[in-house]
């Protein structure tokens, strides 16, 4: 009977039916916090370098122009230099020459990546670039631990190398796999370095950091400067608070 | 007005002329008499009473920042994503205004719900005010509606399936819905037509009005005066020389003066979250909506911005057709009903005592279990639905409902203490 309320409710009152089923059998996926900190210039530098190498020939970020690198300490020399591939002149857009309609035709949607950290998290891309694994069921040959079933093969794979995913099913002393209270046989997933690639597991874990360090400043640019102007303006306010304050306590000293 | 000669202004040394040749053309001295320097209001005003002046000053920062989005902001399906980051990364000091604007948004809904619980406290809609409660309400539901079409303008994945699923709910009234729900959105489904009449709306057909009600309502205050924390009228007690409230304070310079340090911190708090939580943990800006309006890809949770959730989680509670008539049906209905059912306040209180004060455990105890209710079905509008939030939203709807609709019976048995008269601490 709930059931068929639940298909009433989601179906007629909302004319969806997809997002409150889908949300409620979405199993949870644990996310790693992103060891990032968007003061640090160089990791953002390596972030941008990274992100222009790798990411920026499918992927946009048209809302972003060259020029704003300067913000993370880059003169338009060195932008001009070594990261200007896409554009003609740095105050132009970071766009890609693919247009969006190859794109779906080729492989299907490669979203415009500005906003992405605002909208996915940075511990979300954290997690990503770090749970690629070889899948030959895939069309890619590529699967991920954060994004079942992904469209994008694993584009760092010459730095992070072939990885699998193994998974270790408990057994009880008996050799029988144990279940939790729901029925569910207990397992862990592990990753098995297969063919090793071009740098080791901390290195990758530091291009990777920087990557989502640049994509994260990428979606705000000026959160660093929001933050800085806030702590001056919450000075000012505590103060306009105490003189307010001081201010009605004189006029309402004649009010019993 | 008294037919009596005004007097020049003297104590404004070198304006005194000025001020003197405009009072001769225009009642300055008597409005600002009226409304500020005599308008006697209770002495006793606590915590509650600061939400008024506060949703007003909410007003003003909305329609200010605002003025100046609207500057840099284009209406129009292919470019107002961009223009809003636009406004974020390439206009000075853009992304203050637009969080200045995003943050305000919320706050003045917290005021604006905590100055009507300050009015369900006190008794504050009582006869002679129901026609200030009225214009109040009827602030209410225009700033819901300001908020609504103000929320498509980003065109992120929560403003187009918000304005989607909100204008379907049209599309189930009998016989003329799908055609009503087609006229609002001037095409088949929300597109770039729907944003421009949004717009529209959102920046001066609504704010008009809200300026217009927002006059009425301190207009019709003023002539009843304000109510106190105790429920009493201070104008029973005057002074019989003065004509003075015993009780009562002139307006100016002790309440401005009040509300100025209410404004202080009003405005701490609110920095607070602009400079430091401006997505307010996706509460006050939707992570969602940081993805681009895309018609052809439905997001997988849709759920409207926490002010509105209270009365989305009492349309979704409603799962069974009464009647032969379509649940959908009835939920729009209820979620209608139970944003309005509050005009019908100052006649479904009987009650011998206005505060909470003097009020008997029957009404704290229905007031308590409604703000429970009310918060939980808030909750519940933002998450998933499952069997159990199902049945728990059912349980805070009709507990919601039986406030109203039991509150004629209830407020007459409740066992009030009397009145004082005149006004405690």
């Amino acid at each position: 009977m709930m059931k068929r309320l639940l298909g009433v409710l989601s179906c007629v009152v909302l004319g969806f039916a997809a997002p409150f089923s889908v949300q409620a059998s979405e199993a949870e996926i644990r996310l790693e916090a992103a060891p990032i900190d968007v003061r640090d210039a160089a990791s953002l530098q390596a972030g941008a370098r990274t992100f222009v190498n790798y990411c920026l020939n499918c992927h946009s970020a048209s809302l972003l122009r060259y020029n704003r690198l300067r913000d993370i300490g880059l003169t338009e020399q060195q932008i001009k230099d070594n990261l200007l591939f896409t554009a003609e002149k740095v105050g132009e857009m970071m766009n890609i020459a693919m247009t969006k309609k190859d794109a779906a035709d080729w492989f299907g949607p490669a979203p415009d990546l500005t906003l992405i950290a605002r909208s996915r998290g940075a511990d979300w891309l954290w997690s990503y670039f770090r749970g690629y694994y070889r899948d030959p069921n895939s069309p890619t040959g590529w699967n991920n631990t954060v994004f079942a079933g992904v469209g994008m093969p694993h584009v760092l794979w010459e730095l992070q190398g072939d990885r699998v995913l193994i998974e270790d099913v408990s057994k009880d002393v008996a050799g029988r796999a144990v279940k939790d209270t729901r029925g569910n046989v207990i397992k862990s997933v592990r990753f098995e370095t297969i063919r090793r690639g071009t740098l080791s597991q901390a290195e990758y874990d530091t291009v990777v950091r920087d990557l989502v360090n640049f994509m994260t400043w990428m979606a705000e640019p000026d959160q660093v400067l929001r933050k800085q102007v806030g702590i001056w303006v919450l000075f000012f306010l505590a103060i306009l608070v105490a003189l307010s304050y001081a201010l009605y306590k004189e006029f309402w000293k004649d009010v019993h | 007005m008294a037919a009596t000669e005004k007097q020049p202004i003297t104590g404004a040394g070198p304006f005194n002329g000025i001020l003197t040749w405009v009072d001769e053309r225009f009642p300055l001295m008597a409005t600002l008499k009226e409304h500020l320097t005599e308008y006697y209001a209770p002495k006793n005003f606590n915590f509650w009473y600061y939400f008024g002046s506060l949703a007003l000053l909410a007003f003003v920062l909305q329609v200010a920042t605002g003025i100046f989005l609207t500057m840099h902001y284009k209406p129009d399906a292919n470019l107002a994503f961009a223009s809003v980051e636009y406004i974020m990364r390439d206009v000075p000091w853009g992304w203050l205004i637009r969080y200045m604007h995003s943050t305000g948004a919320s706050l003045f809904f917290v005021c604006i719900y905590l100055h009507m619980f300050r009015a369900m406290l006190y008794g504050s809609y009582r006869k002679p005010r129901e026609l200030l409660w009225i214009f109040g309400m009827f602030i209410f539901l225009c700033l819901m509606a300001e908020a609504f079409f103000g929320y498509l303008l980003p065109w992120g994945q929560m403003s187009y399936w918000g304005a989607q699923v909100i204008v379907n709910l049209f599309a189930a009234i009998p016989v003329i819905g799908p055609d009503l729900a087609i006229w609002i959105r001037g095409d088949y489904v929300v597109s770039d037509a729907t944003l421009n009449r949004f717009f529209a709306f959102h920046v001066i057909a609504i704010p008009f009005v809200l300026a217009g009600l927002v006059a009425a309502h301190l207009l019709a205050l003023h002539e009843v005066g304000s109510n106190s924390p105790d429920g009493i009228e201070i104008k029973k007690n005057k002074d019989p020389k003065t004509g003075i409230p015993l009780d009562g304070i002139p307006f100016h310079p002790y309440y401005t003066v009040k509300d100025i340090f209410g404004a202080a911190v009003f405005m701490f708090v609110f920095a607070v979250i602009v400079f430091f939580a401006p997505e307010f943990g996706g509460y006050f800006l939707e992570y969602n909506n940081f993805v681009a309006a895309d018609p052809l890809r439905t997001p997988q949770h849709i759920a409207p911005v926490w002010y509105f959730t209270p009365y989305y989680s009492i349309l979704r509670s409603i799962t069974i057709n009464f009647f032969w008539i379509d649940a959908k049906v009835w939920g729009v209905i209820a979620m209608g009903v139970s944003a309005t059912i509050f005009f019908l306040l100052p006649w479904l209180d009987r009650s011998p005592a206005k505060s909470i004060r003097y009020r008997g455990p029957i009404y704290k105890t229905a007031l308590a279990v409604f703000v429970v209710c009310f918060l939980i079905l808030g909750y519940l509008g933002t998450q998933s639905v499952t069997e159990g939030r199902t049945l728990l939203a059912q349980i805070c709807t009709v507990l919601y409902f039986l406030f109203f609709l039991l509150m004629p019976w209830y407020t007459t048995i409740d066992t009030c203490e009397p009145e004082p008269e005149r006004v405690t601490k």
